[in-house]
């Protein structure tokens, strides 16, 4: 079933794609999408490639290289480019993460791969003070360009310790840069961007969106392709209620709106890519359009992604909402392991309520 | 180790007439290991320290004015000001940091020394034989990171000697209190790498140790642990009480000043005259006296610098300086390589 609805979506969802993105090539004719990408295969090429042009990047983590990748991410890296530029780590996240850092300073471009998030906890010193903070500590002398990434937010059955969703935990700290893909373009543009900056990025994937297909154009699968840090796109253009999104949700909130359509309502779907820095001036430019917004994310709700983004709206846009913020997270506990528990605490799509008496509030009701 | 001496005695006075604040942590009594193990090393060869860094940071190279006006939080100090007592960083004299959490700064230089490595042989820059040295104190070995270190280090041959500043304490808590084995350099041999101990209050043994130790990383043989007697003389910082420590133990290693022995030592093998060694000191006290006025008549950062350098970008988003986009730019994909 997501498959059909991904498919239509992304048909009809054609000509957004083509408006935001920033013209690489400007010879190249946009040319229909036909070639079906999955995120794994995007994040791989993305790595293949800038590994390939830079031998100063290099990836490390934990089963990265003979096994291939934990989520086979990294699969065939390891015979390509050796042992020494694919390494396999022993389990010891604030170790290698440090050493990441160090060699960052120094004038490499590590990746450093995560199995999963919640293992960054691990390694959180490392990432916020050695890397963040570092820049602006050592005042312009000392600059990191690492990249960390790896899977994160609730996987399908994994319990509390690793479902955590991060991205509100990094975007709140100043010298990091956050992103979070949604689909196979995003994946390839973002983390070559990543890669590229001299900052420290971290790179927030979702397992679950790993074997998902989107569809790709000739420009995504050329070399050069990158897409703009800091940019969110417009997944589907509407004019009644602004919904934002990232990652895995991104694909919810598409099937959301499509329902959505078929009782008249038309809903603006935006991908934000880029957590910190946020792209405030496209919420903002949507929500004066449709005058109201709904924040979706899968995180737990309080200081969350969409609290920030609500109070930016509220402060930048009050005059132009008709109906109070609506923010949706997932639900305040911790992720349980019981199918039907973990399935009403993460945003579903399975039915919403149009609540005539609150004049025009658009709501979505959670399950 | 004079300048060390001198410079840390006039942080303290400075301290106490208020022109420096928040954290400073004075390295005087250590002064043997730091001078010792610093002065063997290139311009190149790293060094990663931790909140107790001023001397590590004078002896690596970095004028004592630019280290005074740091401590002030003058614009001129060797980070602008922005990272204070306990974060000293230099590029040009790769002080890779003072770190204020304990073990932070040892992933850091072996990740610096997996640099070194990774250049000679992957970029194959043949004559990159940088050396990292990691200073930590004795609290330190007891924390996860030094062991995850250790590990990594022996197991990839990383050209990087980790060396121990055993005061025997950490701010309150005795070494002995604190570890099960306080013999710290058995705990190299565990992870395949050979361990030293040394007297760190006689700088001459602390370097013949340490040219080993360096010249061992040079070639290639690896990792090694130094560990160094030592004992600070002051409070673990300026706002220390410092009422833990037995008047009986820190008057046995006052008699053991590194300071006062090598001067013995000069003299009595008479290689230097008491006349030379005064002149030495008097020039040091000029050398401190004018880094306290350069740091006094210099500027406080101005008010755009708060928001500076937060990243490497000019203008952070991945916007360059030409105020686009930097993905837009066809040259910043220069050269990437069709897979």
């Amino acid at each position: 079933m997501w498959g059909i609805i991904r498919q239509k979506v992304a048909a009809g969802g054609g000509s957004p794609v083509a408006r935001i993105r920033p013209v690489v090539s400007n010879l190249r004719n946009y040319s229909s999408a036909v070639k079906q990408m999955m995120v794994r295969e995007a994040l791989n090429s993305a790595l293949d490639e800038e590994m390939s042009a830079d031998p100063k990047v290099f990836l490390m983590g934990e089963e990265v290289g003979e096994y291939q990748g934990a989520y086979k991410i990294s699969k065939g890296l390891l015979e390509k480019y050796g042992p020494e530029r694919v390494l396999d780590t022993p389990i010891t996240e604030a170790g290698f993460t440090g050493i990441g850092v160090g060699a960052a300073y120094y004038g490499l471009k590590p990746v450093v791969e995560f199995m999963t998030f919640n293992f960054s906890m691990q390694a959180i010193d490392h990432i916020i003070n050695s890397a963040a903070k570092s820049n602006y500590m050592s005042s312009g002398q000392i600059s990191v360009p690492i990249v960390f990434r790896g899977p994160n937010g609730a996987a399908a059955g994994v319990g509390a310790q690793h479902s955590h969703c991060y991205a509100a935990w990094y975007a709140s700290v100043p010298g990091l840069k956050v992103l979070s893909p949604y689909s196979s373009e995003d994946a390839r543009g973002l983390l070559k961007a990543a890669i590229r900056d001299p900052d420290p990025v971290v790179f927030l994937e979702n397992e679950l969106l790993y074997g998902e297909s989107f569809p790709v154009s000739a420009e995504v699968l050329d070399s050069s392709f990158c897409l703009p840090i800091g940019k969110a796109k417009i997944e589907r253009e509407g004019k009644d209620v602004t919904i934002t999104a990232f990652s895995k949700i991104v694909g919810l909130s598409l099937k959301a709106a499509e329902i959505l359509a078929k009782e008249g309502i038309s809903a603006e779907v935006i991908n934000l890519r880029s957590i910190r820095p946020l792209d405030r001036s496209t919420i903002n430019a949507s929500v004066r359009k449709t005058n109201r917004l709904v924040t979706v994310e899968e995180g737990f709700p309080q200081h969350g992604v969409g609290a920030e983004i609500c109070a930016s709206v509220i402060e930048e846009s009050f005059g132009y909402l008709d109906a109070p913020v609506e923010r949706i997270a997932g639900a305040d506990v911790p992720m349980p392991y019981a199918a039907n528990l973990e399935r009403m605490a993460v945003p579903q799509v399975l039915c919403f309520l149009y609540d005539s008496s609150i004049d025009g509030c658009y709501k979505f009701l959670v399950y | 180790m004079i300048l060390g001496r001198s410079f840390e005695d006039m942080c303290a006075q400075m301290y106490y007439r208020g022109k420096m604040f928040g954290f400073v942590h004075l390295y005087n009594g250590q002064e043997a290991v730091s001078t010792g193990f610093i002065k063997l090393l290139k311009k190149e060869d790293s060094v990663v320290s931790t909140y107790r860094d001023h001397v590590h940071a004078l002896s690596k190279g970095v004028p004592a004015r630019a280290v005074m006006s740091e401590l002030f939080g003058k614009a001129t100090g060797c980070c602008r000001g922005q990272g204070g007592s306990m974060h000293m960083f230099s590029k040009e004299h790769n002080l890779l940091g003072g770190f204020a959490f304990i073990g932070e700064g040892i992933p850091v230089a072996t990740g610096a020394a997996f640099t070194s490595k990774y250049r000679r042989e992957v970029l194959k820059e043949a004559d990159c034989d940088h050396v990292t040295l990691a200073f930590f104190g004795d609290g330190t070995c007891n924390n996860g990171q030094f062991f995850e270190c250790l590990n990594m280090a022996a197991l990839w041959k990383l050209p990087i000697v980790f060396v121990v500043e055993n005061n025997l304490w950490a701010i309150g808590m005795s070494h002995l209190r604190a570890t099960s084995d306080p013999q710290i350099y058995k705990k190299g041999p565990a992870f395949g790498m050979p361990g030293f101990h040394v007297d760190g209050m006689d700088v001459l043994k602390v370097r013949e140790v340490a040219k080993e130790a360096i010249e061992r990383a040079r070639r290639g043989e690896g990792p090694t642990l130094v560990e160094c007697e030592t004992y600070r003389f002051r409070g673990h910082s300026l706002a220390d009480p410092d009422e833990l420590r037995d008047p009986a133990e820190k008057a046995r290693y006052a008699a053991r000043d590194p300071i006062t022995a090598l001067k013995k030592y000069l003299i009595e093998s008479s290689l230097a005259s008491e006349a030379e060694l005064k002149a030495i000191e008097k020039k040091i006290d000029e050398v401190v006296e004018d880094a306290v006025e350069f740091a006094d008549e210099s500027a406080p950062p101005p008010r755009s610098q708060l928001l500076e350098n937060v990243f490497a970008d000019p203008k952070g988003f991945g916007i360059g300086p030409d105020g686009r986009y930097r993905c837009e730019d066809p040259k910043f994909t220069e050269g990437t390589a069709h897979v």
